[in-house]
């Protein structure tokens, strides 16, 4: 049994992705540990109750019977101490990936990865090649500690990387990348898509660029831009929008620092209207910087202004009414592209 | 066993009693999928929260953690306040904001609201109590956490405060020997929690947790210690986490004969032995206190289901005050 068990009670089966074999978001993040750390000896992973019990999402599930407990390190309860350590175990030729039990969490080790893995380079040319998995967002009504998207406060650190992919393929081409990656990555998995999305993914070495956004539908009328768990709420807006007779295109970042400006341009100039989408708050979320840098360099190709929907600047509600209020989805999403779409 | 008189041992008993209801009271709802998200069983942690809370004076303040119900209990939180909570609901303590046990906080019962990210309530009582000895104030502060969060920086940091500017503080851990799955010998070196505590200069007291007498005594002499201008003191209570670390989890990973060993000193029964050999209880009484407490908890559902769930229109409400 597993913390989310029974919330999801349907699945979204992905069209249209490549690959040989079809996982769900959660087992593609587990093919990609696996084949990491098959392919390379120096990846270990460690967490709390990440080893014989296997996650609290089960994510690490078999890994500890497959390659031991030198390589799953079951940890005491001490993120901080965790980070600190990946970080050393780094210096000596290691690619830790550490799981935050929950994105919350991250905040408890703030300072090895803000402070330290984040400068390190920069000051002294020492790379920190680690990954930080980190469980965020809501959806499964856990209250304000188990369900924060935070990912701007690292998109706004210089020296880490943030990624935070929407489908399977993505989970397991951008966390092999994060893997090897000698920069500190952020990997921001969404624990909504854990069970509720499947889709085919690649076997093997099939890494997804970091800092590359991908066109998940191609419109002419109005760009919808969003990253993680929104993709498909973005995306089954678009399709409703789509059998009214409109043209939508939607952007997935999937990279959330650096941020791939050139498709964000892109698809601002194609289209000339602009949604921007994501489940962190509003104020100085990512998609105030996404706004910014189409009003700064594709300011003459808009028809209407860059609209963004967020969630509220208010902590994760946990009363089911209050968090449906909270949280962005395909219906808010389709109230406001009709605006824009009649501006 | 003289200062344990039969009043307090009545009022303990009724305590651990409506504590152990309450909690299958809230295994039964989320069954029935009334509680939405997790849930966290306290069982076997009854003797603890309720002999620590009873061990404080009306103007003393408590953090507990997230399985000390009766703690909330005993300092006056009703089960219509916790079970309005745990559904969601408008008239529930965080009105609908926060889940289970996270965030029932109100100072006005002396109580600290939970924070996730344990220990936390470590740093947080020791400014309380650090402003109660700014203040030359007679009270104590309290705080609960397990063997896991005592691995944490924030635990070492607070106890070192607490005990750098000698305050009235009092530290309650519940070692139940399980944090989620991983066992002590995987989240410490030492053989007591308690051993540390000479580590920061304050006293170090192991007891049995599953003893309400045991834990009551040491709770008293630890808060009398405290307001008499003695410094913090370090309770180590002895435990086993008797359910999964929350409902989802159905640890596979305890051996069953450990569970075995600790079912046979269930709190509850312990508790209830010193009563009838005392002459305080006999079935009969038992029966009526259970009728009682299920009638309570009865009348307290039929209200929380009542309750309305709260308006989404006030979804940014107490962002700030
Ligand atoms: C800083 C932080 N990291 C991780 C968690 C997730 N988590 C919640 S409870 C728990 C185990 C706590 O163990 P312990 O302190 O022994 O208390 P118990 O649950 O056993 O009563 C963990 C890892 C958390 N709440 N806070």
């Amino acid at each position: 049994m597993t913390w989310d068990q029974g919330l999801h009670r349907t699945t979204t089966v992905l069209n249209g992705e490549r690959g040989t074999r079809e996982l769900t978001y959660l087992e593609a993040i587990r093919a990609a540990l696996r084949f990491e750390m098959q392919r390379d000896a120096r990846v270990l992973v460690m967490g709390e109750d990440i080893g014989v019990y296997g996650g609290a999402f089960k994510v690490t599930q078999g890994l500890i019977e497959e390659f031991g407990e030198d390589r799953v390190i079951d940890t005491p309860m001490t993120e901080l101490a965790m980070l600190y350590a990946a970080i050393g175990m780094s210096f000596e030729g290691f690619r830790p990936v550490v799981e935050m039990q929950f994105a919350d969490f991250i905040s408890t080790g703030f300072d090895a990865i803000v402070q330290f893995a984040a400068t390190n380079h920069f000051r002294w040319r020492q790379p920190v090649p680690i990954t930080v998995r980190a469980p965020g967002g809501g959806g499964l009504r856990a209250g304000p500690f188990h369900s924060q998207s935070n990912e701007a406060w690292f998109v706004h650190t210089p020296g880490l990387k943030v990624v935070a992919p929407a489908t399977p393929a993505d989970a397991y081409g951008l966390l092999l990348s994060a893997i090897r990656d000698p920069n500190p990555v952020i990997y921001y998995e969404t624990k909504y898509l854990y069970r509720s999305l499947k889709g085919l993914v690649p076997d093997g070495d099939a890494p997804v660029p970091i800092g590359q956004a991908v066109v998940r539908r191609s419109g002419e009328e109005l760009s919808i831009i969003a990253y993680g768990a929104m993709v498909q709420e973005a995306l089954s807006a678009a399709t409703v929008l789509e059998q009214e007779g409109h043209s939508i295109e939607v952007i997935d970042l999937r990279t959330l620092k650096p941020l791939d400006e050139v498709a964000i341009l892109a698809t601002a100039r194609k289209t000339g209207k602009v949604l921007i989408v994501h489940e962190a708050n509003r104020t100085c979320g990512v998609g105030g910087e996404v706004a910014a840098i189409i009003a700064e360099q594709a300011f003459e190709y808009l028809d209407a202004p860059i609209t963004r929907l967020a969630a509220p600047d208010t902590p994760v509600p946990y009363s089911p009414p209050l968090e449906d209020a909270y949280r962005p989805n395909a219906a808010k999403i389709l109230a406001a592209a009709r605006e824009l779409l009649a501006y | 066993m003289n200062e344990i008189d039969d009043d307090l041992l009545q009022r303990a008993h009724y305590w651990m009693r409506l504590t152990r209801a309450l909690d299958d009271r809230g295994t039964f709802l989320h069954k029935q999928s009334k509680i939405v998200g997790g849930y966290f069983s306290q069982i076997g942690h009854e003797a603890i929260s309720v002999a620590a809370a009873l061990s404080l004076g009306p103007h003393d303040i408590i953090a507990p953690m997230h399985r000390d119900l009766g703690a909330y209990l005993v300092r006056g939180l009703t089960p219509r306040r916790i079970l309005a909570q745990w559904l969601g609901r408008e008239t529930g303590v965080t009105r609908g904001r926060d889940a289970n046990l996270h965030g029932m906080g109100d100072l006005s019962l002396g109580i600290i609201g939970f924070i996730s990210h344990l220990p936390a309530s470590t740093g947080v009582i020791a400014g309380v109590a650090h402003a109660i000895k700014l203040k030359g104030e007679p009270r104590v502060a309290m705080c609960f956490f397990g063997d896991g969060s005592a691995s944490q920086g924030l635990a070492h940091e607070a106890m070192n405060w607490a005990s750098v500017f000698k305050l009235p503080m009092v530290i309650i851990c519940e070692n139940n020997q399980y944090a989620y799955s991983t066992p002590l010998r995987r989240q410490m070196a030492i053989e007591h929690i308690a051993q540390r505590a000479a580590g920061y200069g304050m006293p170090g007291v192991i007891v049995d947790g599953n003893d309400f007498v045991a834990v009551y005594r040491a709770a008293r002499e630890a808060v009398e210690r405290a307001r008499a201008g003695g410094g913090p003191t370090f309770i180590e209570c002895k435990t086993m986490r008797m359910r999964g670390h929350a409902i989802h989890d159905n640890m596979a990973y305890v051996p069953k004969e450990l569970l075995a060993e600790w079912e046979a000193r269930d709190p509850i029964a312990r508790i209830e032995e010193v009563l009838r050999a005392r002459g305080l209880l006999d079935d009969a009484t038992l029966a009526a206190l259970l009728a009682r407490i299920e009638a309570e908890l009865d009348e307290a559902q039929t209200f929380a289901e009542a309750s309305p769930y709260p308006d989404p229109a006030t979804l940014t409400d107490g962002v700030y005050a």
